[in-house]
């Protein structure tokens, strides 16, 4: 479509908000400044990197699937680790995603007590998340993977509420405990691609062609495949996740479920299936059982919670549950299901955070039974509530609907008797989030219900463009699929090949 | 005759004195002339001298070495390694590099000691002078070519560090700590020198160049005397690097001794004492290799294990960082353990980011404690970034560079020292000192989670994080508000304790000063930045640390 101008965009995407953050710290450090002052400085470094985010998307040349906008520089020569980002179709909306949310985050979930560190820190995570997704460089995808962690440690410990220590530990070392392994994998493929070809590099495009003898690529498998599940959270590797979205402030719940969540997920779609297509396929079988075992019990969870942030969190488990389902059908409608997913559910799940966050400031609690008819003194929140749990079930004409579709249809194809039992999960997730949703906002209010207020002019600006985003991929997801496709398509091709050859050189023996 | 007319001839000769190249050696000299003009200063003027006049002077004095380390390091990067002192002493990269760490420590250490004095209301020179000495020792150890002067430089900086630890005479648990350091401490001399005698009987030299010689020329031969040797030094090596099993003095003698001195001893004698272990065993038994890399093996994953495990149940942050710094002795065992020129430039880079990152660690420690050096307990340090949210926030970047955070030189030390094991096939042991990490992650966060929950938190961590829950009776700002009586050994033992630091605070009173000290001194602020600054901004321009590493190769001999 358009050249591409010269312009280090995706170096600027990840330095925009470190900047920000830097500048609000030393900012408040040194003179006594305004908290709305900081407020505006930090959303208009958001809205900045939204912006140039845009254009990236804007400037993405559809129909081609390679990754674009690259720019590679040395970062420590001689380790071989350099600073190489780029961005293909399934990275491309993930950065976008964390580009929309962050703004919302900060305009939406504001926090009177310490300002200045949790915008900082907000900033600093967008510019951790933007760096993973952009990545393509095995160390480097490292250390932002690696380092989302500490602003994520100190945003839960230093805002959650009242078991956030602990739950900010859990959090902090069960995704470390992952990633040790991801380190020594990462070190392992470098070494033996050194050995293959006597260079000594850790990006992603050179490592592809590395071969590995059967139980090494199982091993390296499992160890990165830890780290990722762990992160995203796979079952049953998830224990961390209600506790920690649960004591997160709720700007924190937002971005952990919809965007550092994504980081695993992510990561298995570009680093296992590119770097170990053979042993992915081999573990396919297990990892949709645990990906159907997933999407059963999180929805199964969830129905029992009366807490809405903790249903919320196991109804995350189950959707990443369908994220895993897509990618290992290793089919093209899967895995665009997948990548069509993450962008979904990243909105969806920040959105409901995002509302729940708002009762809570309402009525401090989150206990459905505490609460009762909110529809009648609060409309405007119903409503919105309404079109977010409807997306969320997978209602045709939401955004849901489509990616749901196409990885139970992508899954259907390839393997049937798992897309027939992760079908019921859609059913579950109707019957409690509907039944939630009664609780709150159906019934005859109380006295305290009465009373409450209902979005302020300032919420519905916030919470708009989100439910606009939502209800507009539902209705015309073309512009996304377009970009996303080729992408999946060269993966599937990739994954395909690798496995077809070593088929082959196995059947020559 | 002919016997007789030799001995006359060699009579009549002088003997030769060997030519000295004076740069090489210039460093130490620095350090061990200052320390003693220092010494002589002081001896001639009525009273003390100023601690801002000692602290001057020895900036100054590490200032120069510095300096000069750097000339050294241009000049043998251009112009090439060599010995000097007939072959006793050598000067390569990785000497210098050595030299450049050091003298750097002394730096920062001086500045945590000018605050630390100012404190405790310490005067007299002694304090600065035995840091000098002490640093000249671990110089010379980096730089030794010759048995025997490995050994000189370990004597000179041990018999330093004995005093040290014992210098604040107001403290009753130094005296304990520098009992217990100079005991083991002689021991482990002992037993080094015993090695140095069988692997002289077994060689016929002492000198490295000729070891290694011997070793290249009698492949064939049973060497079990020379093996005897080199065991019985790796035990006096393994001991003063803190590894296991040959650790059980840090704790005690890390918790014992003053703060600004814990930090020193962490860094420089682990720096001096890995230097001349990397340099023996790398180059000299290099032969040898597979008899000795299986030990080091084993007493990695002892070291690595033992120190993350054991820190993970200590209460007082002293002993938390003695065991961690055990574990981080396991980390740079990893490139020894490989034996290649990556696992040399790999454990030199630990060791130089590592040295930064202890020595801010104790320098915020001792900005944290309170008067008397006391309050080192973890729960002490509840609630400590409402009151100092400054030293909070350091303490809290230390410790996360020391669990590996990204962005800091603690993540690039243990990728650098992993990928040197992996890439000699041993990836079960970078598995393993991963593991471990993850198990050090918990205790460094711990301090944090403590730091940043309030003082009256309901939800306070303390039953599930802190090692025993027995009530602690909370000990803030000089009085005890909640003492519980109880009959168990362990109460009794914390009783003890908190008598002792009551003690203290009494006589620390007399002086009349308030336990806590109203602001954190200038010059520990100065160190605790530089140790930030080193830490974080070579975490992000990897660069100059990393080529700083790559020029600290072992000078080959034939």
């Amino acid at each position: 479509m358009n050249a591409i101008p010269h312009f280090p965009f995706l170096t600027v995407l990840v330095l925009l908000p470190a900047g920000g953050a830097a500048g609000v710290a030393l900012m408040g450090m040194f003179t006594n400044v305004e908290r709305r002052f900081l407020e505006v400085v930090s959303l208009l470094v958001a809205l900045l990197t939204l912006a140039l985010a845009i254009v990236v998307g804007v400037y993405f040349k559809v129909g081609d699937s390679s990754y674009q906008f690259t720019s590679q520089h040395d970062w420590a020569q001689g380790l071989g680790v350099h600073w190489f980002v780029g961005v293909d179709g399934i990275s491309l909306f993930l950065v976008l995603l964390a580009g929309v949310l962050f703004p919302i985050v900060i305009l939406g979930a504001r926090t009177k007590n310490n300002t200045r560190s949790y915008l900082a820190w907000m900033l600093l995570l967008e510019s951790f998340c933007i760096g993973s997704f952009i990545s393509l460089d095995l160390l480097l995808f490292f250390f932002f993977f690696e380092a989302t962690l500490v602003p994520a440690y100190f945003l839960i410990a230093g805002w959650g509420y009242e078991r956030r220590a602990l739950a900010a530990i859990k959090f902090f070392l069960y995704t470390l405990a992952g990633s040790a392994f991801l380190l020594v994998g990462i070190l392992v493929v470098a070494f033996l691609h050194h050995q293959q070809t006597g260079v000594f590099t850790f990006s992603l495009p050179a490592l592809e062609h590395t071969h590995f003898s059967g139980s090494d690529e199982i091993l390296l498998f499992v160890a990165f495949t830890a780290a990722f599940a762990v992160k995203a959270p796979l079952f049953p590797l998830h224990t961390w996740s209600p506790s920690a979205y649960r004591e997160a402030p709720t700007g924190a719940s937002m971005v952990l479920s919809a965007v550092l969540a994504k980081l695993g997920t992510y990561g298995i779609l570009r680093f296992d299936l590119n770097l170990f297509p053979q042993a992915s396929k081999d573990a396919a079988p297990v990892l949709l059982t645990i990906a159907v075992i997933g999407i059963l019990y999180g929805a199964l969870v969830a129905s029992a919670q009366k807490d809405m942030k903790r249903l919320v969190a196991y109804s995350s488990l189950a959707q990443v549950g369908f994220i895993a389902l897509g990618t290992f059908a290793f089919t093209s409608e899967g895995l665009t299901g997948s990548v069509l997913l993450m962008l979904n559910h990243g909105l969806v799940t920040a959105a409901l955070f995002l509302l729940i966050g708002w009762i809570y400031e309402r009525r401090g609690t989150w206990q459905t039974d505490e609460m009762r008819g909110l529809q009648l003194p609060a409309p405007v929140m119903a409503g919105a509530f309404t079109i977010v749990m409807l997306a969320s079930i997978g209602l045709p004409g939401l955004n849901g609907f489509v990616s749901e579709f196409l990885v139970l249809a992508g899954t259907f194809l390839s393997h049937r008797w798992w897309a027939v039992v992760a079908t019921s999960g859609v059913v579950f997730a109707a019957l409690y989030l509907l039944w939630a949703y009664q609780q709150v906002f159906h019934r005859t209010p109380d006295v305290q219900s009465a009373q409450t207020r209902d979005l302020s002019w300032g919420e519905r600006v916030v919470i708009a463009p989100l439910i606009a985003v939502i209800i507009f991929l539902g209705v015309y997801p073309q512009p996304v699929l377009s970009r996303i496709e080729p992408s999946v398509n060269a993966l599937v091709a990739h994954v395909a090949s690798a496995t077809s050859s070593t088929l082959q050189s196995k059947g020559g023996r | 005759m002919s016997n007789m007319h030799l001995l006359l001839a060699s009579a009549s000769n002088v003997i030769p004195t060997p030519q000295i190249r004076y740069l090489g050696i210039t460093p130490e000299l620095i350090l061990l002339g200052g320390a003693l003009v220092l010494l002589g200063i002081n001896a001639l003027t009525r009273n003390n001298l100023r601690t801002t006049i000692t602290t001057m002077f020895t900036l100054c004095i590490s200032g120069a070495a510095v300096g000069v380390s750097l000339w050294q390091f241009y000049d043998v990067t251009n112009h090439g390694a060599y010995t000097t002192i007939d072959k006793a002493v050598v000067v390569d990269g990785f000497s210098v590099v050595i030299n450049i760490l050091v003298a750097s420590a002394v730096f920062i250490t001086t500045l945590v000691i000018d605050g630390y004095e100012r404190r405790e209301n310490l005067g007299g020179p002694e304090f600065n002078v035995l840091v000098l000495i002490s640093a000249s020792g671990a110089m010379l150890m980096g730089a030794a070519n010759d048995l025997i002067i490995v050994f000189l430089g370990l004597e000179i900086l041990s018999l330093a560090l004995y005093v040290l630890v014992a210098i604040n005479r107001r403290r009753r648990v130094s005296g304990e700590a520098a009992l217990k350091y100079f005991l083991l401490g002689g021991f482990s001399s002992a037993i080094f020198i015993y090695g140095v005698a069988l692997l002289y009987g077994a060689t016929g030299s002492t000198n490295l160049e000729k070891i290694v010689t011997y070793f290249a020329t009698h492949a064939s031969t049973n060497h079990g005397l020379a093996l005897a040797g080199i065991a019985l030094i790796m035990v006096g090596f393994l001991f003063k690097v803190a590894a296991v099993p040959f650790h059980t003095w840090t704790p005690d003698v890390y918790q014992g001794a003053p703060t600004p001195v814990t930090g020193f001893m962490a860094a420089v004698a682990k720096a001096g004492a890995f230097a001349a272990f990397l340099r023996l065993f790398i180059i000299s038994f290099a032969t040898l290799r597979a008899d000795w890399r299986p030990i080091i093996f084993v007493v990695a994953i002892a070291t690595l294990v033992i120190g993350a495990g054991l820190a993970v149940v200590q209460r007082d942050v002293k002993r938390m960082l003695a065991y961690s710094s055990i574990n981080h002795a396991g980390f740079i065992l990893l490139g020894l353990e490989a034996a290649t020129t990556q696992g040399v430039r790999s454990s030199i880079y630990y060791l130089f980011a590592y040295t930064f990152m202890v020595l801010g660690t104790f320098a915020v420690i001792t900005a944290a404690a309170q008067r008397g050096d006391v309050g080192h307990d973890l729960t002490s340090y509840r609630g400590l970034a409402k009151r100092r949210p400054a030293i909070a926030l350091s303490l809290a970047i230390f410790l996360l560079a020391q669990a590996g955070a990204p962005f800091t030189t603690g993540l690039w030390a243990k990728i650098q020292v992993l990928q040197s094991v992996v890439n000699v096939g041993d990836t079960p042991l970078a598995v393993i000192a991963m593991v471990t990490a993850v198990i050090a992650a918990f205790f460094y966060l711990r301090v944090a989670v403590l730091m940043y929950s309030p003082l009256n938190d309901a939800f306070a961590p303390a039953g599930v994080l802190l090692p025993t829950e027995t009530p602690v009776p909370l000990y803030s700002g000089g009085g005890i508000t909640n003492v519980t009586v109880s009959m168990s050994a362990i109460d009794a033992q914390r009783q003890a304790n908190i008598n002792a630091t009551l003690l203290m605070e009494r006589e620390t009173r007399k002086v009349g000063l308030p336990a806590v000290p109203k602001h954190v001194s200038f010059s520990l602020c100065v160190a605790i930045a530089i140790c930030l600054l080193v830490t974080v901004v070579f975490g992000v321009v990897p660069q100059p640390l990393l080529d700083l590493a790559r020029h600290a190769t072992l000078l080959r001999m034939p």
